[in-house]
């Protein structure tokens, strides 16, 4: 029994430090990624010991980003604006963190793990409507981006603050859309049964992935989730150009730096949610649980421990892809603007998703027979 | 659900509901309404009613109440003012209503056969997604089309209502505002 | 187990706020919500008692008040900003216009 709850307890902390850690590693990702697009060099000046200078090898700005801000972020001074709502404005940016995590409860990153005669599932929290949480969560994560922006007595900010939360009423609409044809597709709402049904080949060699069975449902997601998560193209918000820093423009030293890590927080679950859904969640192409069983017929048998660290590598490598994905696409393209983002939501998502319900509720009543 | 995590949810829903009533700053009597609805899906779900507790999430407080917080700042609400003086005897009248309402509720239950009693054992399935889902489309199948109907008109009237006449340039607030309440009554769809 | 009676009886309380809400307040937009607060109580007990008498009509009920409830929130808060643009007021005891 406490061996059981501590197992819990395991799984829950071990969930929300990676998290944390690959929100952070993300960031790095993105100042030397843009880096790397916009053909200049990125930070590269913080350093420790000075090893890696001495040698001759390349500052890769890894203190910068993951040590020396965030140490300057909290240790900044953290003023509050003079006629601001006090306690709104302490309380808006954990209340825009804390959906985002709390999501990641019911994300299987794994298959089960067989320790001794214990078999432990690789998900914190084993809800079996569990999509209906995300979406849930998700709801819930536009107060804090809200009540940020007007807590803070600003105009400016309150503009960001209305604006970000119209376009994630507008865009979740579109995000359950897409989900909602998922779950038609897979016929549950648990995240984990949905890996497991994407195991298995097609004409024995054609993994069976969710991304060949819905994929207008994988764009949908991947805009409404960039755009629920306020990226750009759809940074109008946040406008750096036009809103100062938009709804966040009030806010600095670890306050801000909670909104910024809601910002890449938001990246790698919108990444988790596409991987979990369309392309396998932990899924190794043609691994199953005894072994690898190859299309020409081969069979490698590996140890239960060895596959379960397989598909936990799988999904990881997969997320990582997806927020790459995410990155690449902000410094890309431009910037919506706010009437082309609303028309985009609901004329444009709205209808398409809706169809995709239609035509899939089509063929699974035909493809499954009379019920 | 155990009578210790019961009564603790339902301190809270009670505490936030008095929140709700008695705060001043209209911002904040929003947010206690947001807790309030979000403990009462906690004890929905613990009532074996998944999706209808999910669903409050949802809908609830997730969209009706960004509709209410969109018009509290179209408005431009502020903190009210200390209550006006007078109305003294319509306070203690309005006081005493409730309190008689709570005393008979509270009889009528005393009385009910049957609201006491333990939970049976729940039949399988019992508040799943699928069977809210087959008792909605076949027993409730004419309900729930006269509801969509209902929605669309809430829909039209909302927008017909707030909107402004058609002279200002670009997005205004109050599009924002009717585009949130179709948003909202999209969800309760 | 929690026995029926604490489920309906918490309930009635939170029914009894809201009215408590709707007769002391002035705001219109807190009288709102104090409605929404009588609602959800008489969510809490049709999902009580459903299950109670383990039958799905009480979530299907309170399904459809949820809709309703959406929808009369639209509605009422697009009226209150009608109001509001030819008044310049929320409070309820300025809009008296009707009253002898």
């Amino acid at each position: 029994m406490l061996i059981d709850l501590l197992i819990e307890a395991i799984k829950a902390i071990v969930v929300v430090v990676m998290v944390l850690n690959l929100a952070g590693v993300l960031l790095w990702f993105e100042r030397k990624g843009s880096a790397l697009i916009q053909d200049r060099i990125g930070a590269n000046r913080a350093a420790i010991t000075g090893f890696g200078k001495r040698m001759g090898l390349p500052n890769l700005g890894l203190v910068n980003t993951l040590i020396a801000d965030p140490l300057k972020l909290f240790t900044k001074e953290d003023f509050v604006p003079d006629g601001a709502d006090k306690f709104l404005h302490a309380l808006a940016p954990f209340l825009a963190l804390f959906p985002v995590i709390i999501t990641f409860a019911v994300v299987p990153f794994g298959d089960v793990v067989q320790i001794g005669s214990r078999t432990i599932t690789l998900q914190a929290a084993n809800i079996n409507a569990a999509a209906l949480y995300v979406l849930a969560t998700i709801g819930i994560g536009v107060y804090g981006v809200a009540l940020g922006g007007w807590s803070s007595n600003n105009r400016w900010a309150l503009l960001g603050g209305i604006r970000a939360s119209a376009q994630m009423i507008s865009y979740e609409i579109g995000l359950g859309l897409a989900i909602i044809a998922v779950v038609m597709t897979y016929g549950t709402l648990d995240l984990q049964e949905m890996c497991r049904a994407q195991g298995g080949v097609w004409f024995g060699f054609l993994p069976r992935w969710g991304i060949c069975l819905q994929p207008v449902a994988f764009l949908m997601l991947l805009v409404a989730g960039m755009a629920e998560s306020k990226r750009v193209p759809f940074d109008l918000p946040e406008g750096e150009s036009e809103l100062v820093a938009g709804y966040f423009t009030e806010y600095s030293g670890g306050k801000q730096a909670v909104f910024m890590m809601t910002d890449f927080a938001e990246i790698v679950l919108v990444a988790v949610l596409i991987t979990v859904f369309f392309f396998g969640g932990w899924q190794v192409p043609w691994l199953y649980r005894d072994g690898f069983h190859f299309p020409g017929g081969a069979h490698l048998a590996l140890p239960q421990l060895l596959v379960a660290i397989l598909g936990l590598v799988s999904f990881m490598i997969k997320t990582v892809l997806f927020c790459w994905l995410q990155i690449l696409i902000r410094w890309t393209l431009p910037r919506f603007r706010y009437d082309q983002l609303m028309r985009l939501g609901w004329k444009g998502l709205v209808p398409l998703g809706l169809a995709n319900i239609v035509v899939t509720a089509i063929v699974v009543v035909l493809t499954s027979g009379a019920r | 659900m155990t009578p210790g995590v019961f009564m603790f949810l339902a301190t809270l829903a009670v505490i936030s509901a008095l929140g709700t009533v008695a705060q001043r700053n209209p911002v904040h009597c929003l947010l206690s309404l947001v807790a309030t609805l979000l403990t009462l899906a906690v004890i929905f779900i613990g009532l074996d009613a998944v999706t209808v507790g999910f669903l409050q999430a949802i809908v609830y407080a997730g969209a009706i109440m960004v509709l209410f917080l969109f018009v509290i700042w179209l408005l431009n609400l502020q903190t009210e003012l200390r209550s006006a003086p007078g109305y003294l005897a319509v306070k203690a009248i309005s006081g005493l209503l409730c309190a008689a309402l709570v005393a008979e509720l509270f009889l009528l239950l005393r009385h009910a056969p049957t609201a006491g009693g333990a939970q049976a054992a729940a039949p399988p399935g019992y508040g799943s997604l699928d069977m809210l889902a087959t008792t909605l489309f076949a027993d409730y199948l004419v309900a729930f089309e006269i509801t969509s109907v209902l929605l669309l008109a809430a829909i039209v009237g909302a927008v017909a209502l707030a909107r402004r006449e058609p002279s200002r340039r670009g997005v205004s607030a109050q599009a924002m505002a009717a585009g949130a309440a179709a948003a909202s009554s999209e969800r309760g769809a | 187990m929690v026995p029926m009676s604490y489920f309906v009886g918490l309930s009635a309380l939170l029914f009894a706020i809201g009215a408590a809400g709707v007769l002391l307040r002035r705001n219109v937009i807190v009288i709102f919500m104090s409605i929404e607060i009588m609602l959800n109580a008489v969510n809490l007990a049709f999902v009580a008692l459903g299950r109670r008498l383990g039958s799905m009509d009480g979530q299907v009920i309170v399904f459809f008040v949820m809709t309703v409830a959406a929808a009369e929130a639209a509605v009422g808060l697009a009226i209150i900003i009608s109001i509001f643009r030819n008044r310049e007021t929320v409070n309820a005891d300025e809009l008296n216009l009707m009253r002898w």
